[in-house]
């Protein structure tokens, strides 16, 4: 069984709940990122939860993932611990990467996320390459490949498609369409009107959904699941959904204006989604306003639990380089451990 | 340890090509463990363009032989996230020249997934292409790349230049959890060679042999030029005692049998194929002066491809082509 299913009331309070934790993760991802206490990249996925939600609801949860860059959305739903997920935004030894990974890198290969990914349009062929060993080893699961609507364009992506149709592989491939690669709107990047038309290419199914409803996310990956499932080969499933934030924290948007983001924004995901649940009847609302409440809760103690973790020792930066750990780093590995750490790269 | 001692200590040999070689390692290990399988373009039915996994298809099957789109990318990409999910490929990447198409996945990918998620992955992917000139094959099939691999944090690389040392490094990369790339050299897939039939022999990464002994100056050499400077130490063994070793794993490198010799001999030579700026020989040559600096009586010679790609015409191809004469004028050069 699913940790979440749409077919539930309870799976569904589960995933209105995972919509949220992204929104607040990211939005205090972001907050953080501003003050100077998160280095690097930024890239935040508000907006866009019911794709990220949606596709992991109607997923097993030993089937893997992998993820773009804008993958904190992606590890949320997919089960991973916020607390530890923070901790590696904050590069820290306690995250998942062990602080090594950092946002666009975060991964936890056990609960079947192969990586958010720094390289746009890398996902797919770890995806197609998962799904071999699925295929191989006759296991019951599938990968799902993350990718923009910018990734589209990219070669690897279409190689990695093509080989999963032509080797049946039991693979999704999931475009995320937001409408912009960082500031270039997407229809000037392809010049097919829904991305899933490239389907046609490889024979196989190509759909296009509302991906601000998380319901129809759903149920399309579950087709597409079953398809996989049952030898039929991958399909692409277009969400079309909206970030609401920059392309990366920080970005100024001169590309866009306020009255499109304001337009997207009365379709919001999380709003659509708890209005459908009140309606029903399945959710109060204030148990909505307790569930916010414990979110946050929980999002801020992610935060005290990354800032208290420790920082690597710098002998951490020798490890993890292969299994089999070779004489070439051997030897700073054992100096930098003799000297506590103080030694720098450039030395012998 | 010297070549011939790993012969000796083998109980049983057969002489057979390097080619053969590798396809009797391949199969053993394919025969060893279900996890491993073989992927590349026309690697089944076809049997290899190069004939090295001729046969194997019709003894495995499908599944374990698997012809793929040519695709470089997207299949050097699968066999990455397939490393990353508990199965074990091999995959084969038909001109080493081709290795550009797929070097994101091999760089971003590949390479550092494993550092990158804080040691959570395991790779063990391996990764056989064929290099070197020889053939008329022109610039596009006759790279000599693997300086590329080697100087690439993150990756292993090995380059056999005997059908021993073919088959063991061969089976060793497939038995590793790291993604290791075995650099065929293409013009001796014809050398023959003592090979160990025992399915546990294996040359451990890392380890050079000393092929040949001798006194007054050592010979570094990879794949083709290893024989080759052989031959052409037994040419000058009246004049000159040369020691010859087989580098044989490039990273990592045995820096240790490598120094050792020097400070027997005092003199090196490196002789690689590769091109010889910012390549395998100067990674050697630093080697040497960190280790055995004060041993040295002479200045280091590099025999490699001077900076150009591998011309067509066959005189053209030649003169830029290193070979034994090479070695025999660097060696009368400093001794
Ligand atoms: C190969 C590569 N080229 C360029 C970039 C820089 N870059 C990072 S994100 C991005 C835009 C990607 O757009 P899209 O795939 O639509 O994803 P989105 O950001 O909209 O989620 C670009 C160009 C990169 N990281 N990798």
């Amino acid at each position: 069984m699913a940790d979440y299913t749409l077919d539930t009331e309870e799976g569904r309070r589960e995933a209105l709940r995972r919509m949220l934790t992204i929104r607040e993760f990211d939005s205090t991802a972001g907050d953080y990122f501003a003050d100077g206490e998160i280095p690097g990249f930024v890239h935040l996925y508000i907006g866009e939860e019911a794709v990220g939600v949606g596709t992991c609801a109607a997923l097993e949860p030993d089937d893997y993932i992998a993820s773009t860059h804008r993958g904190h959305g992606h590890c949320i739903a997919k089960g991973l611990d916020p607390k530890l997920m923070m901790a590696e935004l904050f590069g820290k030894q306690d995250g998942y990467c062990n602080g090594k990974g950092g946002s666009m890198h975060i991964a936890d290969v056990d609960s079947g996320m192969l990586g958010a990914n720094g390289i746009v349009g890398a996902g797919p062929p770890l995806a197609t390459g998962a799904a071999l060993s699925i295929d191989y080893d006759d296991r019951e699961q599938v990968a799902v490949g993350f990718l923009g609507d910018g990734a589209v364009a990219q070669g690897q992506v279409h190689e990695a498609i093509n080989l999963a149709a032509t080797w049946d592989l039991p693979a999704v491939f999931v475009v995320e369409n937001n409408h912009y690669g960082e500031g270039t709107p997407v229809e000037e990047q392809h010049n097919v009107d829904d991305l899933s038309d490239t389907a046609g290419a490889y024979d196989i199914p190509g759909v296009t959904v509302d991906g601000m409803d998380v319901t129809a996310v759903a149920e399309a990956i579950e087709e597409a699941r079953k398809r996989a499932r049952d030898g039929d080969g991958p399909t692409i499933v277009e969400a079309e959904t909206y970030r609401y934030r920059g392309h990366y924290e920080g970005d100024e948007e001169p590309y866009r204006d306020e009255d499109e983001i304001e337009k997207w924004k009365e379709q919001d995901p999380i709003d659509r989604f708890s209005e459908l649940l009140v309606d029903r009847g399945e959710l109060t609302e204030e148990e909505l306003e307790e569930l916010r409440d414990e979110i946050e809760t929980e999002i801020k103690e992610a935060v005290e639990y990354a800032q208290d973790a420790p920082l690597p020792d710098p002998s951490e930066a020798y490890e993890d380089m292969f299994a089999e750990m070779p004489p070439e780093i051997e030897r700073f590995a054992s100096q930098a451990r003799a000297d506590g750490g103080s030694l720098g790269g450039d030395r012998r | 340890m010297t070549a011939q001692a790993e012969i000796e200590r083998a109980e049983e040999t057969e002489t057979m090509t390097v080619r053969e070689a590798i396809r009797m390692g391949l199969r053993e290990e394919l025969e060893r463990d279900e996890d491993v399988y073989l992927m590349g373009e026309d690697v089944g039915k076809f049997g290899g363009v190069l004939e090295v996994t001729s046969g194997l298809w019709e003894e495995f099957g499908d599944e374990r032989v698997r012809d793929t789109p040519i695709s470089e990318a997207g299949f050097i990409g699968a066999a990455t996230g397939a490393a990353a999910t508990g199965t074990r490929p091999v995959a084969e990447l038909m001109f080493s020249d081709f290795m550009g198409v797929s070097m994101e996945q091999i760089m971003n990918q590949m390479a550092k997934m494993r550092y990158m998620f804080g040691g959570k992955t395991e790779m063990p992917v391996t990764v056989r292409t064929t290099e070197g000139g020889g053939m008329g094959a022109a610039s596009q099939h006759s790279g000599t790349v693997h300086t590329w691999i080697a100087h690439f944090p993150g990756l292993k690389a090995v380059a056999p230049g005997t059908a021993a040392a073919a088959k063991g490094l061969t089976k060793a990369a497939v038995r590793s959890d790291d993604p290791v790339f075995v650099f065929e050299n293409k013009m001796i897939y014809e050398q023959q060679g003592e090979v160990p039939t025992d399915e546990e022999f294996t040359v451990p990464l890392g380890e050079a042999a000393v092929e040949r002994e001798g006194e007054d100056v050592t010979v570094v050499a990879t794949q083709r030029l290893v024989g080759e400077s052989l031959q052409t130490a037994d040419s000058l063994a009246d004049d000159v005692s040369v020691e010859v070793i087989d580098a044989r794993s490039l990273y990592p490198l045995d820096t240790e049998t490598i120094a050792e010799s020097v400070r027997k001999t005092g003199r090196l030579v490196v002789a690689d194929e590769s091109p010889l700026s910012y390549g395998v020989h100067a990674e050697i040559v630093s080697r040497v002066q960190e280790e055995a600096f004060f041993s040295l009586d002479a200045p280091i010679q590099r025999i490699g491809t001077p900076d150009t790609h591998m011309p067509f015409s066959p005189p053209l191809e030649q003169e830029v082509l290193p070979d034994g004469d090479d070695v025999r004028e660097a060696i009368e050069l400093i001794t």
